[in-house]
């Protein structure tokens, strides 16, 4: 349910970012989201048009990578994959572990179709050599 | 190359293929922005946080599903100390004024928000409500969140402290079914405990071991709203968490006071 409130979010993240680079046309997002961070990525992918309609995001492809679970263990050092609802060191079982990566919600990258080119006022005309004056 | 306007597109010299504008369409260009999907409201949250410390506000965000007995717990902590703090409510649902009502009906400051048809609170909605609470008169501030044990985990809204709720019926394994909201716990209350005489499949070591394999060394503390006998420990660990901001609060003032002045 919380999907809809995430992909808002993401828009406006996204109108923030195009601002600044000023580019108006979002090509493709890749957004992060861990197993921990209480986001299901199916529900955000079927959220995301219809928050996107009509906003700058609205032809863009949405790319969501998830990723493991990762803890290291207080206890014994070492480095393990684990699952959502078990943070145990997989290797000597303490549950004193501290997260290393899974509670991700990121954005991590947008593509932008070229800006139009500003000598021509939109995108490059080709013109063969012997059409111009 | 293409020698019409040199771009690298294709291995001849024709510039036919620019004749399809999706050619160029496929040039992207890449930002890399590796932001928080949330940052505009972790910078709210943030805010709230900072105004509630200058106020010296301990914020507790009360999380369980929907009948786990939040509002029982919010009375019943109001009777036991009221005589000592100030204590204000921001209640979290979707429809009605009567959880506020009932917390009103204390003689406390209830705020009432009515999120429609939305599952959770955010730090936006909180820093409204925080406008229309008088903040110098308060000590404790407990928000209610939203009765839910998924979406309310995600949404910071500057509070000081988690506490999430689980009740007897519930059973004893929603840690392992919810891992997000009870790895976000700074405390665990087990409510309803006068039930455990007849629900005696809640295995209050169970719940605790599916605590523990999140990697959660929060406090668990059972409670029941209609016995105050067992509600010591929970009063208890809100006088030490109001005595924890304290201190918090005088050694930031101590830091501003040691260090030296900005040059001009």
């Amino acid at each position: 349910m919380h999907e809809l409130a995430i992909c808002n979010a993401l828009i406006e993240q996204i109108e923030a970012v195009a601002a600044k680079q000023c580019l108006t046309n979002v090509a493709r997002i890749i957004i992060r989201i861990g197993p921990l961070s209480g986001v299901e990525p199916p529900l955000l992918a079927r959220a995301f048009p219809l928050v996107a309609a009509g906003t700058i995001g609205s032809d863009a492809e949405l790319e969501i990578r998830t990723g493991t679970v990762q803890v290291r263990c207080l206890t014994c050092d070492c480095q393990s994959e684990t699952t959502a609802n078990k943070l145990n060191c997989n290797k000597c079982g303490s549950w004193q572990t501290q997260l290393v990566s899974g509670d991700e919600l990121i954005l991590e990258r947008l593509e932008f179709y070229s800006p139009p080119r500003q000598n021509s006022g939109g995108l490059m005309q080709c013109v063969k050599p012997a059409d111009v004056q | 190359m293409c020698e019409t306007c040199g771009c690298s597109i294709g291995n001849n010299t024709e510039h036919n293929h620019h004749k399809s504008a999706e050619v160029h369409r496929t040039e992207h260009l890449a930002v890399s922005v590796m932001g928080k999907l949330l940052s505009a409201n972790d910078e709210v949250a943030a805010h709230n946080r900072e105004h509630l410390d200058q106020k010296h506000v301990l914020a507790i965000n009360l999380m369980s599903s929907p009948g786990a007995g939040k509002t029982a717990l919010l009375e019943a902590t109001i009777d036991a100390l009221s005589n000592e703090f100030q204590i204000a409510v921001i209640e979290g649902d979707l429809e009605t004024e009567n959880d506020a009502e009932r917390i009103r009906a204390k003689g406390v400051p209830a705020i009432q928000i009515c999120t429609g048809s939305a599952c959770h609170l955010d730090a936006h909605l909180i820093h409204d409500a925080l406008h229309e609470l008088d903040l110098n008169e308060l000590d404790i501030l407990f928000i209610e969140n939203v009765g839910n044990l998924v979406c309310p985990a995600a949404f910071d809204l500057g509070q000081h402290r988690n506490v999430v709720m689980l009740s007897v019926p519930e059973g004893d394994d929603k840690p392992a079914k919810y891992p997000v909201m009870f790895r976000a716990a700074d405390l665990v209350l087990i409510s309803k405990i006068d039930l455990l005489e007849v629900l005696d499949d809640f295995d209050l070591y169970v719940a605790t071991q599916h605590l523990r394999n999140l990697s959660n060394t929060a406090e668990i503390i059972p409670v029941s709203a209609r016995n105050t006998d067992t509600l010591t420990r929970w009063v208890n660990w809100l006088r030490r968490e109001r005595s924890l901001q304290q201190q918090r609060r005088e050694f930031v003032v101590s830091r501003q006071l040691a260090a030296p002045p900005p040059t001009p």
